[in-house]
């Protein structure tokens, strides 16, 4: 459902993404880990279609991003790190306008805006303007303008990032259901626990390099790991064990 | 503990201020600094040129010269001192209550005079740097004519720098208290209102006396008269007038120390009282403008206003312009620009009314058709400020929530479109309603009539095209306040770039008009031969091209847009 064909992003000299190559087939939830600055959101906003990629391509059910782009991303929704919205409209408006970008309107967009924001808790704030919402019911609100369209994949940015944990956990089974149902779900995250438990397959990305890919018996095994936990795991590829002990020294 | 210094507080502000200017010479931003420097010394020099021609007038005036300059001097530092209260208070509130780096300065050890002279400072660069730019040529006109010399200049800047003090504090003060007073999410709008309704207030107070009955002295009864007025001060109480007295007494010789003195020791009362104030009202104004909005909005009524009325187009282009209406309707700091707006256009029309075209003694044809001609040429300007305003901007208000966008699968055309629209239907009508209207006061004939609007309408599409195009060309993703973003630098390129097409346009039709009005001076029926179209046809493309092609660019420009 997605691939990244030698997908690569320099930032002047600066190589963020260098020939990544993945496929996230459908009915999949795809974990991206990686540290800070390896290129995650470079990488998922590039599937989005917000940045350009200076080599290679994404495509999104066969349709390329950049050559096709709206074919591309009338499969997709796409929640981002930080929840920008606007302000000064409220939260049913915001969903309609995004229904509306994606060519959907009338009854249909109204009952799926109000299903949504009643899952995520919002039906008493759907009349008040955003500028009014916290940073965690912003977020509920862009997952579900995210869903408003029906996407058959979705990319995500760090969801779980100011949720409450009853929004965190509504958000797994929302994204269970939605990968057991046929839909494809591509975020990256770095709380690992998470990602353990959800993820049917996981990538890990360093310095703009895929180094681990598969499920996490494939990544153990790659590795010779044995019966590691994601974290060991993530600690050895990413070189940070040499941080553990600086964390030690630092706590004494 | 010890205390940071000033300096160390304000480290991050110029530091940005640093990075920004390398971060510009490294993208080759020479060319920007040669056309900033080229615009603002071509200003400098035509202010200090209008400006010496009259001082040097006045000073050949026995006894009512020197009268003159110095009235024209403190009534120049008056309308500074009033603009920069304002600004002040506008300013203050960013900076005091909504900036970034507040929560990290408020949460750290650091006390409540530092953190007031700090965003002081702040707040005193932020809305005076122009004022003081603008007192450079002012002043420089003044110590050349009168001869100050050298020492001029660092006198000049003695007496300048409480000026632009007082109004800081001031403004700070009243935003302390207003943001004390009102509810806090309100305050901000609250402001923009005032601020806009008192200087729309003033503009309008200021024509409807029409100061230029002060340049006809025959409206006098006498001669003693007139010197009466110009002698007495505006008040004795006026920092501004205290200002003009220590500069004119200086360049005249006849040096009193006792303005400087008050300027200084008024400044630095102020900022004592204005700490004081900062130190019982801050917090509680900090923890005010913190609260969250309670506003419920339906927004049913745009859906079957608007809504109604757009619906043969697709849904994205509909929920796109109907997006940007609420949003502008609801930022109370940009729909009452409309107020400043519509005053402008009253002052506007009230000139044109004013005109002595006919009264008295009638005037020719060719003054009126004249008149009416450049009035587009000023109708033009205006348009274009409107246009820099609202439309420049448009691209640059979409930058935190591009990310929606470019993921959606929405057609940059059709944001494009929506963004041209939404500001160019407005900007017609005022164009249309401008043009007719003082066509209708100069009783123009039928034919200019037609000329004027055809003329308008083509201006008004080039001018929002070129509007969006140079906000696409230089956008300000990161601006928090949309009155900020028509002072950049690209604002200054769209206004260069419309001014010369409004030259190059209305210069291509007068040869065309022009034959006209000669073959209706000498009683000659019109004859429209192959020059007035061939001229007609410079103006006509000249408009397509300055909207089709920056439209393009901007499309182009767009795509290559990364977030």
């Amino acid at each position: 459902m997605i691939r990244l064909e030698g997908l690569t992003k320099h930032y002047g000299s600066f190589v963020a993404l260098d020939h990544i190559t993945v496929h996230v087939p459908r009915g999949v939830l795809y974990g991206c880990l990686g540290p800070n600055g390896a290129g995650k959101t470079t990488m998922l906003r590039m599937i989005a279609g917000i940045l350009r990629p200076t080599d290679g391509r994404v495509l999104i059910g066969g349709d390329d991003v950049q050559v096709d782009s709206i074919a591309a991303k009338m499969r997709l929704g796409f929640i981002p790190d930080r929840p920008f919205v606007y302000d000064k409209l409220t939260g049913a408006e915001f969903l309609r306008f995004v229904a509306g970008l994606y060519g959907q309107e009338g009854d249909v967009v109204e009952r799926r805006a109000a299903e949504l924001l009643e899952v995520f808790e919002l039906s008493s704030w759907k009349d008040e303007l955003i500028e009014a919402y916290s940073h965690g019911m912003r977020q509920k609100l862009i997952i579900s303008s995210a869903l408003i369209h029906r996407p058959e994949c979705i990319v995500v940015d760090e969801p779980m990032v100011g949720l409450d944990p009853k929004g965190a956990r509504l958000l797994k089974d929302i994204f269970r259901q939605f990968v057991d149902r046929g839909g494809t779900v591509l975020m990256s995250t770095h709380t690992l626990e998470v990602a353990e438990v959800m993820c049917d397959q996981i990538g890990i990305l360093q310095h703009g390099k895929i180094v681990a890919h598969g499920t996490m018996a494939e990544i153990r095994l790659a590795h010779a790991a044995g019966n590691a936990s994601l974290e060991e795991l993530f600690l050895k590829l990413t070189g940070g064990h040499a941080v553990r002990e600086l964390v030690e020294v630092l706590g004494r | 503990m010890n205390q940071p210094s000033l300096l160390h507080v304000l480290t991050p502000k110029w530091r940005t201020v640093r990075q920004r200017l390398r971060q510009e010479r490294a993208a080759g931003g020479g060319g920007k600094l040669v056309v900033l420097a080229l615009v603002g010394s071509a200003f400098w020099a035509g202010v200090f040129g209008l400006l010496y021609y009259i001082l040097r007038y006045f000073r050949g005036v026995e006894e009512l010269g020197p009268l003159l300059a110095s009235k024209m001097l403190g009534i120049a530092l008056l309308s500074f001192v009033s603009i920069l209260i304002l600004s002040n208070v506008i300013t203050a509130l960013s900076s005091f209550f909504l900036a970034k780096d507040l929560d990290l300065l408020v949460a750290a050890p650091v006390d409540w005079l530092r953190l007031y002279l700090a965003k002081l400072a702040e707040t005193l660069v932020h809305s005076s740097w122009m004022v003081a730019l603008m007192t450079v040529p002012i002043l420089a006109a003044y110590g050349v004519v009168y001869r100050g010399g050298f020492l001029f200049i660092p006198y000049a800047v003695a007496v300048v720098l409480p000026l632009l003090v007082l109004p800081a504090v001031l403004g700070s003060a009243l935003t302390l208290v207003l943001v004390n007073v009102f509810p806090a999410r309100r305050t901000r709008d609250l402001l923009s209102i005032i601020a806009l309704g008192a200087a729309a207030g003033v503009i309008l107070l200021f024509r409807l006396i029409r100061p230029e009955q002060l340049a006809r002295p025959e409206g006098f009864r006498n001669l003693l008269d007139f010197i009466a007025v110009l002698r007495t001060p505006t008040s004795p109480f006026l920092p501004s007038e205290w200002a003009a007295r220590s500069i004119m007494g200086y360049l005249r010789h006849e040096f009193d120390p006792l303005p400087l003195i008050l300027l200084w020791s008024t400044a630095a009362g102020f900022i004592t009282l204005g700490a004081m104030l900062h130190r019982q009202l801050f917090t509680a104004g900090f923890t005010k403008a913190q609260e969250g909005a309670e506003r419920f909005v339906r927004g049913v009524l745009w859906r079957r206003t608007v809504g109604s009325i757009l619906f043969a187009l697709p849904v994205a282009k509909r929920e796109f312009v109907l997006k940007d209406i609420k949003l502008f309707f609801r930022d109370t700091s940009q729909w009452s620009q409309l107020i400043l707006l519509a005053v402008l256009v009253v002052v506007y029309l009230f000139n044109i009314n004013a005109l002595p075209l006919h009264r008295g003694e009638p005037v020719g044809f060719f003054y009126v058709t004249l008149v009416s001609f450049l009035n587009l040429g000023l109708a033009g300007f205006v348009l274009a400020s409107i246009a820099a305003r609202f439309i420049f901007p448009a691209v640059s208000l979409e930058g935190r929530q591009m990310w929606l966008l470019r993921s959606s699968p929405l057609d940059l055309r059709a944001l494009l479109w929506s963004k041209y629209w939404v500001g160019t239907i407005p900007l017609l009508v005022l164009a249309l309603l401008l043009t007719g209207l003082t066509n209708v006061l100069l009783d123009v004939s039928l034919f200019m009539m037609v000329v004027g609007l055809v003329t308008i309408t083509a201006l008004t599409l080039a001018v929002a095209a070129l509007a969006l195009c140079y906000g696409t060309l230089y956008p300000q993703f990161e601006t928090e306040n949309a009155a900020q973003i028509p002072t950049s630098f690209g604002g200054l390129v769209f206004m260069m770039t419309t001014v010369a097409l409004l030259a190059a346009v209305i210069f291509s039709l007068w040869q065309a008009v022009y034959a006209y009005v000669q073959a209706v001076n000498e009683h000659r029926p019109v004859a429209v031969d192959g020059w007035m179209m061939f001229f007609f046809a410079v103006g006509a493309t000249l408009c397509i091209v300055a909207t089709a092609v920056p439209l393009r660019i901007a499309l182009r420009k767009m795509e290559t847009f990364e977030f």
